[in-house]
């Protein structure tokens, strides 16, 4: 141990239980450390444990519950476990996909933050050897009226696309959403899906003895350290801004080179295995990829890049700037690598090698600062079986006495307060802010129920696959009802996916709660998990890949559990799809699926009633199974030409959506039978629901009866109003079309009003 | 053979090939920034759409230092068609080779939206499948696509007929409301005086299939493509 010890001496703290502690490591953890290396840890070696063992990267207290997620099926290739998962989608091609969460660095820097976010989520995705193809964005903020948060959106806004727009891939879609209980934490989660040929994906792998490990991208710098432990594994408190220097900064253009690079470098036969270098930077890179092979790595940090000098061994192993890789190529190659970076202006240089041993030795100025094994970090992390309690006041969120709900008095208002409302308004504020259409496949773009991406070789030949894209969370369901509002989540991310005729092939997701060291919040997460499993078994789309994003919450204050689904679904061919909006007049309007008297957690009771109370609509997942294979039945065949989903807001906002969001006004008259309180019927979010335009409702109702699937006309597209109308005869809606767009297109800009 | 050069930065080059190719039927072939020299059956060159250089310092500022320019300001001075599309517009005003600049848009947003277009004047090897204000349905997308020239050239550059293309709204009326970017003179597309170097910020190569964006794009490529083929229409 002479040499660990002289290497950080007068540099260094010495290691004990107490700067353990401030690593964040507890005494059991750090009594592990102890007893697993037969001596106190170096300074280096204690900065490693930390980010390993971080709830970020260990996923150690949510690891016994993503075990139950499904995440097999024929249509997968690689589930969680690797960089992003991966699904066949036929003719040799594969989409390579996940969602991130970059919650507590955009809080804290909303510029960076957001877009080192999307830069993470592209090296997830095109380490596997996948182009990325498309993003889709899940934001979360405090109300508008709070500057800050509208500085906030500004920020998240600028940071995705000030880094999606010049790296090349278009963002075709996402939700934002504005609450209370995010004053305190925004969420900013980023999607991307690449496009990858199945024999041609790679992985995080450090196999042959002697193989050259080669670092490439950008110079190492002193940002973002700690960030992964300390970061996004605490909660906020009023010192959060103190943080600002453990956020990275992006630059887009290195991101743009090291992925046409990689890419090249990938259609060689030179690399054995890549990784790409995101939290805790290369420490969690080389553990990983020696750890899935079996092997060990001997790093040389006087290689490695460096753009500031005086850093210190630990500075280098936990830096997190950005746009780096390490990659493993066969020995002799190193040339190859080199000259191809060289090509794009990118640094590739030689830090190590693959050894025997399973050890991760390092090695600085002469000295071994780290020498511990590889297995027992990366693979034995703590597991923790949390405390779960329910909340103790779940029962009264629960309560809802609809009897005793004054009705609505002016239904036209109420749809016109919804419209306004900033969740259900236009986002067109923020989506015309992003790059849409490069790579030349966007369909449809965001706006409509799932984006759908048209597929292209690599070579440029265009396919008939179509890939339909969505992204969904009920955040308020998910509080009133974990496991309903999961499952929810899961059934709507689906059933968007659906309505562009596509069949959904899988999940990713990721689920931001608050701090799990509160047994309420365990709880959540637990019934979350429960929620997800079951929805995603039932639907037949397996979890391939995902995230956890923990400590949610600012001085004892947590988000509502919020855990977000994308759903990819694929489509063949693509021309035959069908959009969300009313394309012309003269079809009949038909409503598949069935209200019923559910308004506990609806946008109405929220907007109208200024409640959150009472139990999230059910779901009927053999329901859902039914009505997705009937759209896509339907598509196909050509008797749904639209098709758009009932949700916040209900069907009166679905309706209004259909009739508006066209190029051109499409106006529709409806009539309801009124068995239900109007309020349900028009406002109601009763799931398993869309509304379809079709030329051919016979038929269409024909094959929802043999589907199983509960259909009826509901009414005609023609003029330019919105019109809903009980059968008894009352007129509960008339209202004109450019009158209500005009409403829902200023329910964002209008309330931007901080300079 | 239509030169797409490619400096690191391109983004919209696929795409450009892609209309070139699997659309139009003309083969290109990507020339990197570095090269010196156009491959010497070179008909036309193509500047794509992208962040050259992650447009830092300004946009086009550094991609015109690129060797691969000195041959492209050759091939034009020789009559060459060359083309530039976002990016590509950008560097050929920083390369001077056409006039004017380009500055952040007057709302300081990134606009991505498709826009009307109303075509000034039809001319080859731009315009010739365009009618005089015909109207096109094309995207745009940037951050900095003001184009800006001194009062004194934008009334030169309107008097020799240069401004190739205006925003425009839906019925062809050239307005502030339909700007979406605070161009002077609502200039989309700007031609040099001899008509052969048309940099535009809209991108043609994003309206090329009819359940993709439109085929309006392709009045534009296609007149390329009609004029290398010696004025025969290709299809």
């Amino acid at each position: 141990m002479k040499a660990l010890s002289a290497a950080s001496a007068g540099r260094e703290p010495v290691v004990d239980a107490a700067l353990a502690r401030e690593h964040g490591l507890s005494d059991a953890e750090y009594a592990s450390i102890l007893a697993l290396l037969g001596r106190p840890p170096t300074f280096p070696e204690l900065g490693i444990f930390s980010v390993m063992w971080s709830e970020h990267c260990s996923y150690k207290s949510s690891k016994q519950y993503l075990r139950t997620l499904p995440s097999r099926g024929p249509q997968v290739l690689f589930g969680p476990g690797e960089n992003a998962g991966a699904v066949r989608i036929g003719d040799g091609l594969a989409v390579v996909f996940k969602i991130e969460s970059h919650n507590h660095p955009s809080f804290i820097e909303p510029r960076q933050g957001a877009a080192t976010g999307v830069g993470g989520i592209l090296r997830d995705v095109f380490t596997m050897g996948a182009r990325p193809l498309a993003s889709l964005d899940s934001l979360r903020f405090g109300p508008l009226e709070d500057p800050r948060h509208q500085y906030l959106l500004h920020g998240v806004v600028a940071g995705i696309g000030g880094y999606g727009n010049p790296v090349g891939v278009a963002t075709v879609g996402g939700e934002a959403t504005f609450h209370e209980c995010y004053r305190g934490n925004i969420l900013v989660n980023a999607f991307n899906l690449g496009l990858v040929e199945e024999d041609r994906i790679f992985l995080a792998k450090a196999a042959g003895v002697g193989n050259p490990v080669i670092y490439v991208g950008s110079k190492t710098g002193r940002d973002g350290i700690h960030g992964a432990s300390l970061l996004a594994s605490a909660e906020f408190d009023e010192e959060s801004e103190a943080k600002r220097p453990t956020v990275q900064v992006g630059d887009p253009f290195t991101e743009k080179c090291l992925i046409e690079a990689c890419l090249e470098l990938m259609r060689t036969d030179a690399i054995v295995g890549i990784q790409d270098m995101g939290a805790a930077g290369l420490t969690c890179s080389s553990f990983e990829m020696a750890s899935n092979a079996g092997t060990g790595i001997e790093l040389d940090l006087d290689r490695v890049p460096q753009r500031e000098t005086g850093m210190t061994p630990t500075e280098l192993l936990l830096s997190e700037s950005q746009e780096r890789m390490l990659l493993v190529a066969r020995a002799g190659q190193e040339e190859r690598v080199r000259e191809i970076f060289e090509r794009w202006e990118l640094e590739a240089v030689v830090v190590g090698r693959v050894a025997e041993g399973g050890r991760m030795r390092v090695r600085w100025r002469g000295g071994t600062v780290v020498d511990i094994p590889v297995d027992p970090v990366a693979r034995s992390s703590p597991e923790l079986d949390r405390p779960r309690r329910e909340p103790a006041d779940l029962g009264e969120r629960q309560k809802l006495d609809l009897a005793a709900l004054a009705p609505e008095d002016d239904p036209q208002g109420a749809l016109e307060a919804l419209l306004d409302h900033p969740d259900l308004g236009s986002k067109a504020w923020i989506w015309r802010q992003y790059d849409q259409l490069v790579q030349g496949g966007t369909v449809i773009g965001p706006g409509g129920d799932a984006a759908l991406v048209r597929v292209r070789r690599e070579d440029g030949t265009p396919t008939e696959k179509g890939l339909a894209l969505a992204v969904d969370c009920n955040p308020r369901w998910c509080w009133l009802d974990p496991y309903a509002g999961t499952a929810a989540a899961v059934a709507e991310a689906a059933r968007n996916v659906a309505c562009t005729g596509a069949r959904p092939l899988a999940l990713t997701n990721c689920l931001n709660f608050g701090s799990p060291e509160r047994p309420e919040i365990m709880w959540e997460f637990a019934e979350a998990t429960r929620g997800l499993a079951d929805a995603a078994a039932a639907l037949g789309t397996p979890v391939v890949s995902g995230n956890v994003s923990f400590y949610n919450e600012t001085s004892g204050r947590a988000i509502y559990p919020t855990p977000t689904v994308a759903a990819v679904g694929l489509l063949e061919p693509w021309r035959r799809h069908a959009v969300s909006h009313f394309p012309r007049a003269g079809l009949a309007v038909l409503l598949l699926g069935e209200a019923r008297e559910e308004l506990g957690g609806s946008a109405w009771l929220a907007v109208r009633r200024g409640l959150e109370l009472g139990h999230p609509p059910a779901v009927d997942l053999g329901h859902e199974r039914r009505l997705q294979r009937l759209l896509a039945e339907a598509v196909a065949r050509g008797l749904a030409l639209s098709a758009h989903d009932v949700s916040d807001g209900g069907l009166a906002v679905a309706l209004a959506e259909c009739a508006f969001t066209g190029t051109e006004p499409i106006g529709v008259a409806v009539t309801l039978p009124d068995r239900l309180r109007p309020e349900a019927l028009l406002f109601g979010e009763s799931t398993g629901r869309v509304v379809v335009a079709s030329a051919l409702p016979e038929a269409l109702l024909a094959l929802a009866r043999e589907g199983g699937v509960p259909a009826r006309q509901v009414g005609e597209t023609g003029g330019r109003r919105l019109r809903v109308a009980a059968s008894a005869g009352a007129t509960w809606i008339d209202a004109d079309l450019s009158h209500l767009r005009g409403i829902w297109a200023a329910a964002l800009p209008r309330r931007l009003t901080a300079a | 053979m239509i030169a797409v050069v490619q400096f690191p930065g391109s983004n919209d080059d696929r795409d450009l090939r892609f209309a070139l190719k699997t659309v139009l039927g003309v083969r290109s072939e990507l020339v990197w920034h570095r090269q010196g020299e156009l491959p010497a059956e070179t008909a036309g060159v193509c500047l794509p759409g992208g962040f050259s250089y992650g447009d830092y310092l300004r946009c086009g500022a550094m991609a015109r230092y690129s060797p691969v320019m000195a041959a492209v300001r050759r091939f034009a001075e020789a009559g060459g068609p060359v083309l530039g599309v976002c990016n590509g517009f950008q560097v050929l005003c920083e390369s001077g080779l056409l006039p004017g600049a380009l500055v952040r848009n007057h709302h300081l947003h990134f606009v991505c939206d498709f826009v009307h277009l109303r075509v000034e004047k039809s001319a080859a090897p731009f315009t010739s499948r365009a009618r005089p204000g015909q109207l096109l349905r094309i995207p745009i997308k940037h951050g900095e696509g003001a184009y800006f020239a001194e009062p004194d050239l934008l009334a030169r550059l309107e008097q020799r007929g240069q401004i190739l293309l205006r925003y425009a709204d839906a019925e062809g009326r050239v307005s502030d409301a339909a700007n979406p970017n605070g161009s002077v003179g609502n200039a989309a597309g700007v031609a040099n005086e001899r008509g052969n170097v048309f940099g535009l910020m809209p991108h043609p190569e994003h309206a090329v299939e009819e359940a993709i964006g439109g085929r309006d794009g392709l009045v534009l490529l296609g007149s390329l493509v009609d004029a290398l083929a010696g004025g025969r229409r290709v299809p």
